[in-house]
């Protein structure tokens, strides 16, 4: 869906959200509340100058409206593959990009992120996955890799990981897996604005992601190793 | 001259840096703790699934510790080994030893269980960031053969302090992952004074994404490791704006340059092919001052 039919659904009552190249940027009101919004569009890479524009959105947060919600609008092709943003260090810029958002959810902002296109690996980690609550459109398409470049890889067919993929989650792409392993709390279905104003009504600002993931079958290890982490003598 | 920290395995690595006989394992190798995941794809498992943790002291000081193996899958993450290193952090948050010790060497998410390790890596970053907020520091090692890389170059990024070697490696996008998408002409991946130059440790120090660099001994390491517990930490909104300004100005100084030689050359070295060939204390004698961070000195 596009990034202006989601703000529209979301925030019917109106929004302020422009476009700054394949960043967007701004405000939308669900309720009475004011919520800041910040994404990326056009399934862009993110780059080390996207990912500073983000880093800096999340401080002007921070700094002029402190406890204000921020929504992430998610749509990216992942990190940008190039050796130039290699060399300036990209992972650091995504890092400090996850760093605003834990500070701003520790100064008592609530994050909420949305799927509404494409979500992959690296461009994925530093913002929606760092959300209190992280939802997508059931279209939406998440991803480390495709099965195809998986199958090189790993060297195992791709018929085979195919064939796998129907009964196990682990690893073939889909909104749908990634909800079933915790790592999506929802998908958003019918009214938008509804699907914000609940989410907002029930933030939990711990990493639920492991329990989830449990309850739902999709990832039974996780939360039991990390127990036993802690109750190891 | 002790042992190198590049050729130790990750248990080598856990000896060489504790206090003698002080490290007791957590899910260790008798518990059988290992991937559901690899089986079904005929893959074989590791009992530790390729990371180590436990507990140990380091110069007297109780710290918390997980070593990756690059041996196994290239120190990948999959459900059980993320699971095993947030484990360890949040057991950090509610115990506070001195620090937490992350001995990196990793691809990044294991792709055999994808979606599960792209969630573990989320988790682990999620983990640091609490741990430094409960006060307890973490501090990352990155010195084998297999670098730090993927969503765990991220991850990196998030703790308190990061020691490298020059042998050390540190990125998002390996270099064969970026050359297999882009082209050669993008990124030769089998040219090691590139790649060096790219993601190398001596570049990383440069640039202020690692904090110290030390030559590739555990003892170096050692050392490294004890003053970066005494330093502390500072998580705060205004060291998060200091790191703003730093990399805003390393993207207007260096955005338009072609390779790490370039970037050098704008800090004020006459002769950047030369600092390939410099011995750990000549580089950062040289470094003084041309550096784009100043932080803590190792005494």
């Amino acid at each position: 869906m596009e990034w202006k039919k989601v703000a529209e659904q979301m925030f019917p009552t109106g929004h302020e959200i422009k476009q700054y190249g394949d960043l967007l940027s701004g405000e939308g009101r669900c309720d009475k509340q004011t919520v800041a919004v910040i994404g990326t569009t056009n399934h862009t890479e993110v780059g080390v100058e996207l990912a500073l524009a983000m880093g800096a959105a999340v401080l002007a947060v921070i700094r002029d409206h402190p406890g204000r919600p921020i929504v992430f609008l998610v749509d990216t092709s992942g990190q940008r593959l190039r050796h130039r943003d290699e060399m300036l260090g990209l992972n650091g810029y995504m890092a400090h990009l996850a760093k605003c958002v834990e500070m701003a959810r520790r100064r008592g902002h609530a994050i909420i992120s949305l799927v509404y296109e494409q979500a992959l690996s690296g461009g994925f980690l530093a913002n929606g996955m760092m959300a209190d609550v992280c939802a997508a459109l059931p279209e939406a398409e998440i991803r480390v890799m495709g099965l195809a470049a998986m199958a090189r890889v790993t060297r195992i067919s791709e018929e085979r990981l195919t064939e796998l993929s129907v009964s196990s989650p682990v690893f073939a792409p889909g909104a749908r897996n990634y909800l079933k392993m915790g790592g999506l709390d929802a998908l958003w279905e019918g009214d938008l604005s509804i699907c914000l104003k609940k989410a907002l009504e029930h933030i939990d600002s711990t990493d639920h992601r492991s329990v989830n993931g449990l309850e739902r079958g999709g990832r039974l290890l996780a939360e039991p190793v990390v127990k036993r982490v802690l109750a190891s003598a | 001259m002790t042992r190198s920290y590049y050729e130790s395995i990750a248990r080598a690595r856990i000896a060489g840096l504790l206090d003698a006989d002080s490290f007791h394992e957590w899910l260790s190798a008798a518990d059988r703790v290992t991937s559901p995941h690899l089986a079904i794809l005929e893959q074989p498992a590791a009992f530790d699934d390729g990371v180590i943790i436990g507990q140990g002291s380091i110069a007297g000081k109780q710290i918390f510790i997980a070593a990756q193996e690059g041996g196994f899958m290239g120190g990948a993450v999959g459900e059980v080994h993320g699971a095993k290193i947030v484990g360890v952090l949040e057991r950090a948050v509610r115990d506070h030893p001195a620090a937490v010790l992350l001995l990196l060497e990793t691809g990044g998410v294991r792709l055999q269980e994808a979606n599960a390790g792209l969630i573990a890596v989320s988790e682990v970053m999620r983990a640091i960031l609490s741990a430094r907020a409960a006060g307890v520091p973490v501090i990352v090692a990155i010195g084998g053969q297999y670098g730090c890389f993927g969503g765990m170059g991220i991850a990196s990024r998030c703790a308190t302090t990061i020691i490298m070697s020059e042998e050390g490696r540190l990125g998002l996008s390996g270099p064969e992952v970026i050359e297999t998408v882009r082209g050669v002409e993008e990124y030769d991946s089998r040219d090691r004074a590139l790649v060096w130059r790219t993601v190398g440790g001596k570049h990383r120090y440069l640039l202020g994404e690692c904090d110290v660099i030390v030559p590739d001994s555990m003892a170096a390491f050692q050392h490294a490791v004890t003053a970066s517990i005494n330093n502390g930490d500072d998580w705060s909104l205004e060291a998060l704006e200091r790191e703003h300004q730093l990399l805003s100005d390393r993207v207007k100084r260096f955005g338009e340059c072609k390779d790490g030689r370039d970037i050098w050359r704008k800090m004020g070295w006459p002769d950047p092919d030369a600092i390939a060939m410099m011995d750990n204390d000549e580089f950062l004698a040289a470094a003084q001052g041309r550096r784009a961070k100043q932080t803590v000195k190792v005494p």
